[in-house]
């Protein structure tokens, strides 16, 4: 049996690493200097599969800062700054897409 | 309302003690997550997509109003002021810090709730009709035996480690308000043809990746015998329940594969050598509990007060409300008023801070103190004298709780879908919400009749989607939300899984196609009253399926 780990990693873009933060579960993403953000524009963008495995490995090494590491997509534009290359990692980036039920309320 | 006692209290307390210790060292680096994780989730602690949600477990679904305004309060205070009443009679906060939730916790034991058990492969919360011990057409409370079955599963060191899950629901009631033919053990209490009461058993039900009804394996046990049947299911369910493959760890499959009379021969065998053994219901014990229960001191009040016929008259928005939210009550004078959480462009099942305190207050002042959650996602103040149904009324509609669709299409039934969950495929609430705008002209949606729409976010079926008149499963297709749609499931008494419509529909149609599917009813239904299900199963699915491909 193959632990997770130690699967090949395939990708096909551009590419993160991401995590929730451990003390209050906040959306971080890991940065070049291997702190963390809860900002994805300054995120680090690979896409390569080594180091994104690489990137992932370190990442796992920081679980007591943020827990769950994985490789997540993203958009990479002209200036460098990532964005979010899914619906779901929109959603962890942005929150959900309706209106939270205080909003009409308050 | 059942009053807890000094055990429980203590016990509470130690369990805070220990999980804030627990925190504590993970936050320290003392712990890694594998090693903190089945610690927290046996506190009803998961990680979702944006933050910890704190999943409460609401014992057979009854509170008090001093637990609400806890519920209320915790909202208010570590959470972003409101919470999310879910499916399983439970309440959701998405939210929460990890390193305040152990005083979440503390605040939440002071009223006797918590998570334990509202995760992890054990016993979950006993769940039953809302309606419980006023519903104009039960035999006898269920909820006795709800409490009698939590304090047993409630850490029992066999049953913390099962294969997977277990979920039990009970109903007293002909009509089944607890879809208890969808859970691991359902539960029906009911009248035999001597005169004695006891319980039908059916296990094997649920939705999910693989939805099944349950089966009866006993159709008749002594109330006595119900722990150690129960027992003894769970020893069957313990030992060949299979461990291996997640997918086909609930004793569904278990069920399944074995055949319902080989399964219920493997319990017989189980049970006899225990059945008149310590879990023997002792009658003195079980009264013990019941006394725990306290009733309210109702009045003796006559059915409709001339103030309540004059208020009907007087006010079409209350009539219609009363019409559809209010239910018949087993004490005269009094009414079970249901509590629409599903206002247009609301998430189906959320209720604020703000809402909650209001339930409260009016629980109190009018109701006894008491409030029910509903596993459709609504709530209910099971006891109000009929002649201030219209001050109750005049709360609510100020509070929007009052919406009068209960029951309706746009009473709908829906997961918190990839907006929240870590599991999710699509989302659901967007898709609830847009329904609920186009069934907003309540006199168009009033005449449609009875139809459930359930929604569910991924294959596990939060949103009962199997279940529902109109069922909605939402899948992911390169990176697309499309929705599978089935037809004529339902999850009373007459339970039975819905069946596929056609080709999964892409998220911008959606609503569309929902609203085609319900032109299509008022098309071929015989008569106004003939409701959605009934039509379905008169012309069969293939007159819809027709109709609404034709036009793709």
């Amino acid at each position: 049996m193959t632990a997770p780990e130690q699967k090949k990693l395939k990708i096909s873009g551009p590419v993160v690493i991401t995590a929730n933060r451990l003390a209050d579960g906040a959306v971080v993403y890991r940065l070049a200097d291997g702190s963390w953000s809860v900002d994805i524009t300054g995120a680090a963008v690979t896409r390569t599969a080594d180091e994104a495995s690489k990137w992932l490995a370190a990442a796992a090494t920081d679980g007591n800062v943020a827990v769950g590491a994985y490789v997540a997509p993203v958009t990479h534009d002209d200036q460098g700054r990532a964005g979010p290359g899914n619906l779901r990692e929109r959603i962890r980036a942005t929150g959900p897409t309706v209106d939270l039920p205080t909003i009409r309320h308050n | 309302m059942y009053r807890q006692d000094e055990f429980d209290q203590t016990f509470l307390a130690e369990r805070v003690a220990e999980f804030r210790d627990q925190v504590g060292r993970r936050l320290a680096g003392a712990l890694t997550e594998d090693e903190f994780r089945p610690l927290r989730l046996m506190n009803g602690v998961y990680l979702q997509l944006h933050a910890y949600m704190l999943r409460v477990g609401i014992p057979y679904g009854t509170l008090s109003s001093a637990q609400m305004r806890v519920l209320a309060h915790i909202a208010r205070r570590y959470d972003r002021g409101y919470g999310h009443f879910t499916t399983r009679q439970n309440i959701q906060y998405n939210w929460i810090k990890l390193e305040e939730m152990p005083d979440v916790l503390a605040d939440l034991s002071l009223v006797g709730l918590h998570g334990i058990q509202t995760s992890g492969n054990c016993v979950r919360n006993v769940t039953t009709d809302q309606w419980a011990g006023v519903a104009l057409d039960e035999i006898e409370d269920p909820r006795l035996w709800g409490e009698i079955i939590r304090q047993h599963t409630t850490l029992h060191p066999e049953f913390s480690f099962l294969p997977r899950k277990f979920k039990i629901a009970i109903t007293a009631a002909p009509h089944d308000r607890a879809a208890i033919a969808v859970h691991d053990i359902g539960l029906r209490l009911y009248r035999n043809d001597a005169g004695e009461t006891g319980f039908e058993v059916m296990v094997g039900g649920g939705l999910g990746r693989t939805p099944f009804l349950a089966k009866t394996i006993k159709p008749f046990l002594h109330k006595r015998d119900i722990l150690s049947y129960i027992e003894a299911v769970l020893r069957v369910y313990n030992q060949f329940g299979r461990r291996d493959n997640i997918y086909k760890a609930r004793i569904k499959i278990l069920v399944h594969d074995l055949g319902a009379e080989a399964f219920a021969k493997e319990v017989e065998a189980e049970w006899q050598p225990i059945k008149d053994g310590s879990l023997a219901l002792d009658p003195v014990a079980v009264a013990d509990i019941a006394s725990r229960f306290i009733y309210p001191d109702y009045e003796k009040l006559e059915n409709n007060p001339p103030e309540l016929t004059a208020a009907k008259a007087r006010d079409r928005a209350f009539a219609i409300w009363y019409e559809n939210s209010v239910a018949a009550h087993k004490v005269p004078g009094y009414s079970i008023v249901t509590i629409s959480l599903k206002p247009v462009g609301i998430p189906p099942g959320d209720a604020t801070a703000e809402q909650m305190d209001i339930v409260a207050d009016l629980a109190d002042r009018y109701g006894f103190g008491e409030i029910r959650v509903g596993h459709e996602q609504n709530l209910v103040l099971p006891h109000i004298a009929q002649r201030d149904l219209l001050a109750v009324w005049e709360v609510l509609n100020k509070a929007e709780l009052a919406t009068p669709n209960v029951n309706l299409a746009s009473d709908i039934i829906a997961c918190p879908g990839l907006d929240y969950c870590s599991l999710a495929n699509a989302r659901s609430i967007p898709v609830a919400l847009e329904l609920t705008k186009r069934f907003r002209d309540m006199e168009r949606t009033r005449g449609l009749g009875r139809l459930h729409i359930n929604i569910s976010g991924c294959i596990n079926a939060c949103g009962h989607h199997h279940v529902g008149h109109i069922g909605l499963l939402g899948v992911e297709k390169n990176g697309e939300e499309f929705y599978q749609i089935t037809l004529a499931g339902r999850a009373d008494e007459k339970a039975q899984l819905g069946q596929l419509l056609g080709p999964a529909v892409a998220y911008d149609k959606i609503a569309d196609t929902i609203e085609q599917i319900v032109s299509v009813y008022v098309d071929l239904r015989e008569r106004d009253d003939e409701i959605f299900i009934d039509t379905v199963q008169r012309v069969g699915i293939d007159a819809f399926k027709e109709r609404i491909y034709a036009t793709h």
